[in-house]
């Protein structure tokens, strides 16, 4: 029998409504007991979480693991070992890879990669459509039954609203959620950055809220239509904000994610960047009006998830200009920082709504097990120092993408410790 | 508006107009003022610039703008070399980076470089030593017309304060637009852009210019109308429906000029098209001073190079 | 070259205004002596523009003729300015005018100092870029000596002996709102 005993942290479980300094006993990768000054029993491991905090494993549902195809920007295993790092112990991963994962053998491969990582657990996300053109449907039900959670284009959008239509609905039948990016790209005309007074001042072509707004109110519209479940990527508008919240208010089943970046940078940073492509990312940062909106839909519980956006490129591929560089950030080792030092530290939300947003609610909108430390479940942990300093250091990233607009930045918080099926498979 | 003229430029680049103050983009036409003689000269040659090397690197196709940057060269002695697009490696995908490296590996003393994207120019001058000169850059800047243009202007009135400019045509993709909006308002002078919305760049206020939906309304009472070039293949025929209609509502007619002040300034960075956004008769008439551009770009280009020629600002010392 | 009257104590003076007016009186008397009056005058930019203008009007109320007045900037023609040079700025550029044609006129260049000569080269590079003058000859207010190059001029003022370390400052009404010559060594430079 394998244990692990984790002691004195103050642990936190907004599921039970926990929030006390307690032990937690793992055994056989599974929670088996919570309580004050447990017996770890004969020469099993301990882990001393004296002044850190203790929740249940943080679910990323937003990343870009890379294989199969783009090993040269990140690999399965060097993206667990980066969720690790990161204070991750799931990640669910998108199916833009090469092949798309839009059949099960290529959800295979990835689980089976995954295993062989043998950091975090690995979720793959199936394709809506076939090799994410937006044309046919995929074959959301073989991959389902091979272990997909999700099914999303993403980063495409859906530009096809009957394929939309019928996603929703086909979906219904296999119980998974829509993934989806919403943004008109007609509208958004080859931009690069958000549109608006600084995409005028510097000279980059812009896309406007309009081109994801629209899309967002679309697919609301489409799910409330059909029934189907819907989870809405990344927004980053003020206007998506708001579309959701009237969705939710007239009782809507629909879900969204922001991303860490979203709530702490703005199209500001890229003109202080003198056109550096770190900062170039899609949704693209927004006005400082947008990121207050997402931090009140946060706060309000409008927002139902925090996530990564994980998206790494190698070094060669942001050494372009700002219009030839690809979009997206290696997030998965700021992502929890960025959340402490932005959310938790100025009092936005307390520590049980952030593992809410990064791990209770996570679990439940792809419905995979965890998100709470009841016994019997996951014995799947994300250990969190809230005082720690972090001062984000690009070189020692873990991920293979070192492409962050956060390099040198200094955050208070982090993780500490993650450990995945009772073993620690990551500690400061 | 009394705007002192600095002595020195204080970056080691001209990457945009956004970068200079007022006193900088003084000294530089003043400058081209004492230039424009070289041109007059038996010999118009001066050896300023001898043994020092200049890189065009164009990436994106360009005639004139090329020419006059060579012209300008060769006016000061400086040793030119020439990539275009089609015989650089950039187009096998090689970084921006990779090509600064080639390019320093052979020590140029300045690069001009024209990139059809936004931000590039920047990016270069950040990671090489030496000066980097925009030549336009994506829909951002093009700060050698617009100086050019506000020299243009300047000789024909003394000053540029208290002057209203119109600009017309597709502003939003408008790398002249945009520098000579931020040029002429820092200038002390007045601009006002004129196209239909779907040509106007959103929150223009931001470029410190005035927008007008129509063009008659927006030459009255202006000194200098600039009209720009109309690429039909870019509009997709989604921003204006066609030539003739262009022409129709937007085009700088005889009859629209005369809504101007008498005298008022035609001007066009060229290459025109005849036809559409300005009429033969106004193009070649007698208020068009479209062909002292180009002259004037020779001067003004000469200017930039003589002056980033030179030491530093933190490293002059007196003689 | 800056305002520094609080310190001219430590510099002597060598010409004071009348002295420079009579040294250009008999600079003028040498000039028609070797050249009559077919000639032009050329100042350098900045003190031998307003120099060759105080020339041409004494010749011009001696001979009753017109002289032709020329001026020309040596920035283009400097030695001494670039990266890899010992740290210059550009200097702000002048105007040029020879309002004349250059070839077969007897062309006076007037500058208010000869010292290294370098000057000298630089003007005399720029004036073959517009012509062929019959003859360039050179006058100056002050030779202070310290050649750099086979410089030599036609017509001097005075001859100021200087060490390298000493300055000569020449300042004029139209640019100083004084004339005067003063040489010597400046004050509180520590070296």
């Amino acid at each position: 029998m394998s244990r692990l005993l984790v002691r004195n942290g103050r642990v936190i479980d907004p599921v039970q409504g926990i929030d006390e300094s307690l032990d937690i006993l793992i055994e056989d990768g599974r929670i088996a007991k919570l309580g004050r000054n447990l017996e770890r029993g004969a020469d099993a491991p301990e882990l001393d979480a004296e002044g850190l905090i203790v929740a249940p494993g943080f679910i990323d549902l937003h990343s870009h693991l890379r294989e199969p195809g783009y090993e040269h920007k990140e690999t399965i295993e060097t993206g667990c070992l980066a969720a690790a790092a990161g204070g991750f112990t799931a990640v669910c991963c998108m199916a833009n890879t090469n092949p798309v994962n839009d059949e099960p053998a290529v959800t295979r491969y990835i689980m089976e990669k995954a295993d062989r990582a043998g950091a975090v657990k690995v979720y793959p996300i199936g394709a809506l459509s076939k090799g994410c053109r937006g044309e046919e449907l995929a074959e959301i039900g073989e991959m389902v039954e091979a272990g997909a959670v999700a099914i999303s284009d993403s980063p495409n959008p859906v530009a096809n609203s009957l394929l939309m239509r019928r996603a929703l609905e086909y979906c219904r039948s296999f119980d998974v959620p829509m993934i989806v990016h919403p943004q008109d790209e007609l509208l958004s005309d080859r931009g690069a950055m958000h549109e608006g007074r600084v995409s005028t001042r510097i000279g980059l072509r812009g896309m406007p809220a309009a081109a994801e707004e629209s899309v967002v109110a679309r697919d609301i519209l489409l799910a409330e239509f059909t029934g189907g479940r819907l989870h809405l990527g990344h927004l980053s508008t003020a206007g998506s904000v708001a579309a959701i919240r009237a969705a939710k208010a007239r009782g809507s089943r629909v879900t969204c994610e922001v991303s860490a970046h979203h709530f702490s940078l703005t199209d500001e940073d890229v003109a202080a960047s003198n056109y550096d492509p770190q900062w170039k990312m899609n949704p693209p940062l927004r006005t400082d009006n947008d990121r207050q909106a997402i931090i009140e839909g946060i706060a309000d519980g409008t927002i139902d998830a925090i996530v990564s956006d994980h998206a790494p490129h190698h070094r060669d591929e942001k050494e372009m200009d700002f219009a030839d560089a690809p979009f997206g950030i290696s997030a998965l080792e700021t992502a929890v920082s960025l959340a402490l030092d932005r959310l938790v530290r100025p009092g936005v939300i307390d520590i049980s709504a952030l593992v809410r947003l990064m791990s209770a609610t996570p679990a439940r909108i792809v419905d995979v097990p965890g998100g709470s430390l009841a016994e019997g479940s996951p014995g799947d942990l994300t250990v969190l120092d809230p005082e720690r300093t972090v001062t984000v250091d690009p070189a020692s990233f873990v991920s293979k993408g070192r492409n962050t607009p956060f390099g040198g930045v200094t955050l208070q918080g982090g993780p500490a410790a993650t450990i995945v099926g009772g073993r620690v498979v990551w500690q400061r | 508006m009394g705007i002192e003229p600095a002595t020195v430029l204080a970056s080691k680049d001209l990457v945009g107009i956004a970068g200079l103050e007022a006193g900088e983009i003084q000294l530089l036409l003043d400058t081209a003022e004492q230039l424009l003689e070289v041109a007059r000269r038996p010999i118009k040659k001066v050896p300023t610039l001898r043994g020092m090397t200049v890189v065009n690197l164009f990436m994106e196709p360009s005639t004139r703008t090329r020419f006059s940057f060579e012209v300008a060269e060769k006016r000061l002695s400086a040793d030119t070399l020439n990539f275009s697009s089609s015989t650089s490696s950039v187009t096998k995908g090689e970084t921006l980076f990779d090509t600064a490296r080639n390019l320093m590996a052979m020590a140029p003393d300045f690069i001009v470089i024209r990139h059809p994207n936004t931000g590039a120019p920047h990016r270069l001058a950040n990671v090489v030593t030496a000066s980097v000169i925009n030549a336009g850059d994506g829909s951002n800047e093009h700060p050698t017309q617009a100086l050019l243009d506000a020299f243009t202007i300047r000789r024909h009135f003394g000053s540029l304060d208290g002057l209203t400019v119109v600009i017309a045509g597709d502003i939003r993709h408008s790398r002249v637009a945009r520098s000579n909006a931020l040029l002429l308002s820092k200038m002390g002078a007045k601009v006002r852009f004129a196209a239909p919305a779907s040509l106007l760049p959103v929150q223009v206020d931001e470029l410190k210019a005035e927008s007008y939906l129509r063009l008659e309304p927006a030459l009255e009472g202006a000194d200098a109308v600039m009209m720009l070039r109309i690429q039909m293949e870019r509009q997709k025929k989604l921003n204006f429906p066609s030539m003739r209609e262009y022409y129709d509502f937007f085009a700088l007619t005889p009859e629209r000029l005369r809504l101007a002040k008498e005298g008022a300034l035609v001007m066009h960075p060229g290459p025109m098209n005849r036809g559409v956004e300005i009429d033969s008769e106004v193009a070649d008439g007698d208020q068009s001073v479209i062909l002292e551009q180009v002259t004037n770009g020779v001067a003004i280009r000469m200017a930039i190079l003589y002056l980033l020629a030179g030491g530093r600002s933190e490293s002059a010392a007196g003689s | 070259m800056t305002e520094r009257s609080g310190e001219k104590s430590s510099l002597v003076r060598v010409l004071d205004r009348e002295g420079i007016g009579r040294t250009l009186a008999r600079m003028a008397a040498e000039i028609l002596e070797n050249d009559g009056d077919g000639i032009v005058l050329v100042g350098i930019h900045s003190r031998g523009v307003p120099l060759a203008q105080r020339l041409a009007e004494i010749l011009e109320a001696v001979t009753g003729k017109k002289i032709p007045l020329g001026r020309i900037d040596i920035s283009l023609y400097r030695d001494d300015v670039g990266p890899w040079r010992p740290a210059h700025s550009q200097p702000v550029l002048k105007r040029t005018e020879l309002p004349f044609d250059l070839d077969e006129l007897v062309v006076y260049l007037v500058d208010d100092v000869l010292y290294t000569g370098r000057t000298i080269r630089a003007a005399l590079d720029a004036l073959v870029d517009y012509g062929r003058p019959k003859a360039v000859r050179l006058a100056v207010l002050i030779d202070r000596g310290h050649r750099e190059l086979p410089v030599a001029a036609d017509v001097v003022g005075k001859v100021v002996r200087t060490s390298r370390q000493e300055d000569v400052q020449v300042r004029l009404l139209e640019f100083d709102g004084e004339d005067g010559v003063w040489a010597g060594t400046e004050v509180a430079d520590g070296d």
